[in-house]
């Protein structure tokens, strides 16, 4: 699994760091995602879809 | 099939019970989620009760949500189309105009920047506990807790002199409350604007720590602008938070199970929140948009010009996404609730107001164990002619 961000399309609403933020994080001058581990292991996999299935603006996906 | 009922004239507002939508709004969603309504001014548009359909349709940016294109769900706001935006009032605006002022906002309201208020927040509703302990039983809630803790929280972050209070709260109430005249609407406009628009400007010649001395020192923002991005955050700031713990607190203490796993189960707080905000939907009316090209959303092909209005509070109560959504579970897997919206508009400062809630809820559970309505639970006074839901007052006890 691979998270790919769009950081033209985010809208840092942050999302996806209240899911997983051991894999999400914002930054601080904007607030857009920022992502801290791009393969996560399996067993976040589930947190990972979450994340992408609850951010409002589209700007994440997984490629498996 | 069943024959269809006759299609919706105007948005119903009349809600049966205190934390339930209104009954039409379900009878429709059974009927089909997404159908035609007719808008206030004759227009031909659509109503969406269902969670996917309105989902698919606040993440769709080929919906606008620009004034001058909106017909009004509602007779009262008729003629509101019409009236000039205000400088940098983004919310309705579309990307990329929406983003450039989002953009200079986001980096403000992040997950951690919103945690490292907790402990402001803890303070404030302390005090405020400590105050309504200080001044005895009984009090209206509304008044002694939920209005001032996300007033004076949102007051420090923008850098508005909470002692000005009285102005724009008043100024809230007149522009979300739907019975009052476009006159009315349009002075309460003018006066908060002016005032945010002083205080603008008094902050270019003495800085403070806030985010409105931060848009001046940035200076991409005209005062004009900062003004109307104040006059949205201010009033977005404290209204929703506000009847979230009025409304939230009225819930649970007419289901004392569910006060119980709040008050007693510090792990429960966070998805309790989420279940309060899903099922108590406060957003009374809306939103709504417009088509600006032709799409075809759950079968339906909505044309190029044509209204959509979402009801949150419907969709929130889907049993195809929340089972037995009419019930309030706080251990249900609330999340993906749209009671912040979705899209590029999802509220800026959620997070702000999760921390705000899970702060304040059990916080107040805990320090008065014995919390109890002062009045029969038919007789507290329900905010339906206001755009934002909840209670006016909420007489307790302790």
């Amino acid at each position: 699994m691979k998270i790919k961000a769009d950081t033209g399309r985010c809208i840092g609403a942050g999302m996806c760091v209240l899911t997983l933020p051991r894999v999400f994080d914002q930054s601080e001058d904007d607030g857009t995602v920022v992502v801290l581990d791009a393969e996560p292991p399996a067993d976040l996999e589930p947190g990972v879809k979450r994340a992408v299935q609850l951010c409002p603006s589209g700007a994440l996906s997984v490629e498996e | 099939m069943t024959e269809a009922t006759p299609r919706l004239a105007t948005y119903p507002l009349t809600r049966e019970r205190a934390f339930d939508p209104p009954d039409e709004l379900a009878r429709r969603r059974a009927e089909a989620p997404i159908q035609r309504m007719t808008y206030a001014d004759g227009h031909e548009g659509w109503l969406v009760t269902g969670y996917a359909e309105a989902r698919a349709i606040l993440a769709d940016n080929r919906f606008s949500t620009r004034p001058e294109l909106l017909h009004s769900p509602i007779p009262q706001r008729g003629e509101f189309r019409s009236e000039p935006l205000t400088p940098g009032f983004f919310i309705r605006m579309d990307a990329p105009a929406h983003t450039r002022y989002r953009r200079l906002l986001t980096g403000q309201f992040t997950v951690r920047r919103m945690k490292q208020l907790e402990p402001r927040v803890k303070e404030i509703t302390e005090s405020r506990l400590d105050a309504m302990e200080r001044e005895g039983a009984p009090a209206d809630l509304v008044e002694s807790f939920a209005l001032p803790i996300p007033s004076l929280v949102i007051c420090e972050l923008l850098g508005v002199p909470y002692e000005d209070r009285g102005k724009f709260q008043h100024d809230s109430a007149v522009l979300l409350n739907l019975n009052s005249s476009i006159e009315e609407v349009r002075a309460a406009v003018q006066d908060l604007y002016s005032y945010l628009h002083g205080l603008v400007t008094t902050k270019a010649k003495e800085p403070t720590d806030d985010i409105l001395s931060g848009l001046v020192a940035g200076g991409e923002l005209t005062y004009e602008e900062i003004g109307g991005v104040g006059l949205l955050l201010l009033i977005a700031g404290h209204e929703t938070t506000a009847n979230m713990l009025g409304l939230g607190t009225f819930a649970l203490l007419t289901n004392p199970g569910q006060l119980a796993t709040v008050r007693d189960d510090p792990a429960a707080v966070e998805n309790a929140v989420e279940e309060l905000l899903r099922y108590l939907s406060i957003v009374h009316i809306g939103p709504t948009r417009t088509a600006l090209e032709d799409v075809e959303v759950g079968g339906c092909l909505i044309r190029a010009g044509e209204a959509v209005t979402l009801s949150l509070g419907a969709a929130n109560r889907d049993a195809e996404r929340f089972e037995g959504g009419d019930t309030l579970d706080v251990t249900r897997p609330a999340h993906g609730h749209l009671s912040f919206g979705h899209g590029i508009h999802q509220c800026l400062g959620q997070q702000l107001a999760r921390i705000e809630m899970r702060i304040a809820f059990p916080a107040l559970l805990r320090r008065f164990p014995n919390l109890r309505l002062a009045v029969p639970a038919h007789e507290v006074p329900m905010r339906s002619n206001m755009a934002i839901y909840g209670v006016h007052r909420l007489p307790v006890l302790w």
